[in-house]
């Protein structure tokens, strides 16, 4: 980096390109391929998997995202 | 105008609705500004929303009133194809999370309000700006009337019928927006995020408990669809729609963003942690949401019949109206007026940034670029609090003069056509690899394939033996069957997501064309750190000036 870039900017950099990045790609995995999960059981509280499987996947895409600010914050 | 209307639901409903119209234009004060005829102030708030208030405001902007009522309506009908708003909201934030504080740093350096004015900068290109401009104000305005059928929903379900109260609550909602600007709907969206949460949370409890528990309410909703002679719906997504799930959720997060109106909440944010813990933070929207898909079950194991059915008829009534029958059958009166409220407030906040956007559109891209180049700060707010009410009254008028029809197919496909700024705007943020001209003819591409696409799509019912019925010979849906396009087999798949392929192979293939007959390329005016500058920053100016 030139040196009129102030630091706050070099440090968005680095966390721009961090590896931790492709942690975001899980959700997208975890949901975008619906054979996973179309299907009725196994039943939670009487919902059938289609249905819990999806609202639980919000989680996994709140812990994902949560992780890669945490550990790319400068 | 009034039959059978319940005089202390429709009370509860009418204090909450004056209660945030007073809210919005005391808006006008709220971390007041020395001026607020300046683009800055009236349309992006001061940008210096902190996290709380971006949370709010950006919840409120995108899930709207009328995804509040045509979710579950889906579900009601189709079943497993309607939850597809789940996944969908679920891969958006991890998407733009990175996309969308490049776009924040290089637009706080430049002062861009808009996608457009981005467009401009990085491409070089005034047409190319202005062709995103369009698409963005075009895709935007059908999404504002379709807020007014959100209200209009909720009004029948009360037993108000005729157009006048729609045209009041949408002259107020124009006299603040004009007044407060930005302010309004970021400090209603705390009203209506809190009404929508509460009523959402209670209606998950006590509805499955009096219709008798969930597995009651999945066996009616089964019952309901293995009597059904539809064959693509159900319980889960049948064998062939399973492509087109995932597609439309995937198509549909590309192109969430991409909406002035989302892009208009993120500017609006004070630095990059603010969007970041955003991204974390929205999906607690997306949970409700979810929830709220499953009342279209608990209206069928409820009986709820839409306004206007008539089964004997075969006349499948107003499918939106559902989520408010199935409040005012289970609430009591007084309840049920603040989860009608909820709804119709729901509508105000969306409606809002949506104008706002749409009006910062066309200042910034087309007024300031074509008509008056010289424009003063203050010429612009003008101009912008000007073209928020123009944009309002036509959303008004597509409802109340046209066939709503008109402006739920408009929405059908604005959802494609914004889908064809991806390139110039998404990939643009990453790379410069794409000729102007070779963006502008993807577009082109995408949009003429987006039309076509659509209009092939029939909406089809089926007759109780089994038959497909047509009832509806064009822009019946946005899930184009692949034998549409020669293949041999019963899939379909959602038609923005082929548009976008389609739009991003021409701008491939133009680009190297381009390129090799020497077409010069226009000038990037950002810089690569520029992608990167946080708050902090002293190359972020305190009030922008207009680039050109």
């Amino acid at each position: 980096m030139s040196q009129d870039v102030p630091e706050a900017t070099s440090q968005a950099e680095r966390s721009d390109h961090s590896p931790w990045n492709w942690l975001l790609l899980l959700p997208l995995l975890a949901t975008l391929i619906p054979p996973l999960y179309n299907r009725v059981s196994p039943e939670l509280f009487d919902i059938p998997f289609f249905y819990w499987y999806q609202l639980a996947a919000i989680a996994i895409g709140v812990i994902s995202t949560i992780i890669v600010y945490r550990m790319t914050r400068s | 105008m009034f039959d059978n209307v319940d005089a202390v639901q429709i009370t509860v409903f009418t204090i909450l609705f004056v209660a945030v119209s007073v809210l919005g234009f005391v808006a006008a004060r709220w971390r007041r500004a020395e001026d607020l005829e300046h683009l800055d102030e009236w349309g992006l708030g001061g940008r210096n929303f902190g996290s709380w208030v971006t949370w709010f405001l950006i919840g409120g902007d995108l899930y709207t009133a009328y995804t509040f009522v045509a979710v579950p309506a889906l579900v009601f009908g189709a079943g497993a194809i309607g939850f597809f708003a789940v996944p969908y909201t679920i891969v958006v934030y991890p998407m733009v999370f990175l996309v969308l504080i490049r776009l924040w740093s290089v637009s706080h350096v430049h002062g861009f309000v808009t996608p457009a004015d981005f467009v401009r900068a990085r491409h070089g290109s005034s047409t190319l700006a202005l062709l995103v401009a369009i698409t963005g104000i075009v895709a935007t305005m059908p999404y504002i009337a379709l807020q007014l059928v959100g209200i209009e929903a909720v009004l029948k379900a009360m037993g108000v019928t005729g157009h006048l109260p729609i045209v009041v609550a949408f002259a107020i909602l124009a006299a603040y927006t004009y007044n407060s600007g930005l302010r309004a709907p970021a400090l209603i969206a705390f009203v209506k995020d809190t009404l929508i949460y509460l009523v959402i949370i209670v209606a998950v409890i006590v509805i499955p408990y009096k219709l008798g528990g969930w597995d009651a309410i999945f066996g009616a909703a089964e019952a309901k669809f293995a009597a059904s002679p539809n064959p693509g719906d159900g319980l889960i997504l049948a064998g062939p729609a399973q492509l087109q799930y995932a597609t439309l959720a995937f198509g549909s997060a590309l192109a969430l963003f991409l909406y002035p109106h989302s892009i208009t909440g993120v500017l609006a944010s004070r630095d990059r942690n603010v969007i970041k813990r955003n991204m974390a933070a929205l999906p607690a929207y997306s949970f409700i949401l979810g929830l709220l898909a499953l009342l279209g079950y608990m209206a069928i194991k409820a009986g709820v019949v839409p306004i206007g059915a008539d089964p004997e008829a075969g006349e499948p009534g107003d499918g939106n109206t559902i989520v408010p029958v199935l409040f005012d059958q289970m609430f009591p009166s007084w309840f049920s007026g603040v989860a009608m409220a909820a709804i119709g407030i729901g509508a105000l906040v969306p409606a809002a940034i949506m104008s706002i956007a749409a009006a910062n559109l066309w200042t910034r891209n087309i007024y300031v670029e074509y008509i008056n180049k010289d424009a003063t700060p203050k010429q612009e707010a003008q101009s912008s609090k000007l073209a928020s009410l123009v944009v309002k009254v036509g959303a008004l008028l597509a409802i109340l003069g046209l066939d709503p029809q008109f402006s739920i197919d408009l929405q059908l496909i604005g959802g494609i056509i914004i889908l064809q700024t991806l390139p110039a705007v998404a990939l643009g943020l990453y790379t410069r690899w794409f000729h102007r001209w070779g963006l502008i003819a993807g577009w082109a591409a995408g949009m003429a394939f987006g039309f076509w696409a659509t209009y092939q799509i029939p909406k089809v019912s089926f007759s109780p033996e089994g038959e497909p019925v047509i009832v509806k010979e064009h822009f019946g849906g946005s899930g184009l069957a692949l034998s549409e396009l020669g293949f041999d087999t019963t899939v379909s798949i959602y038609a923005g997501f082929l548009a976008l392929i389609v739009n991003l192979v021409v701008c491939g293939l133009a680009t190297w064309a381009f390129r090799a007959m020497n077409v010069p390329d226009g000038e990037d005016v950002t810089k690569t750190s520029e992608y990167f500058a946080d708050q902090d920053d002293p190359r972020l100016r305190d009030l922008p000036e207009v680039v050109h």
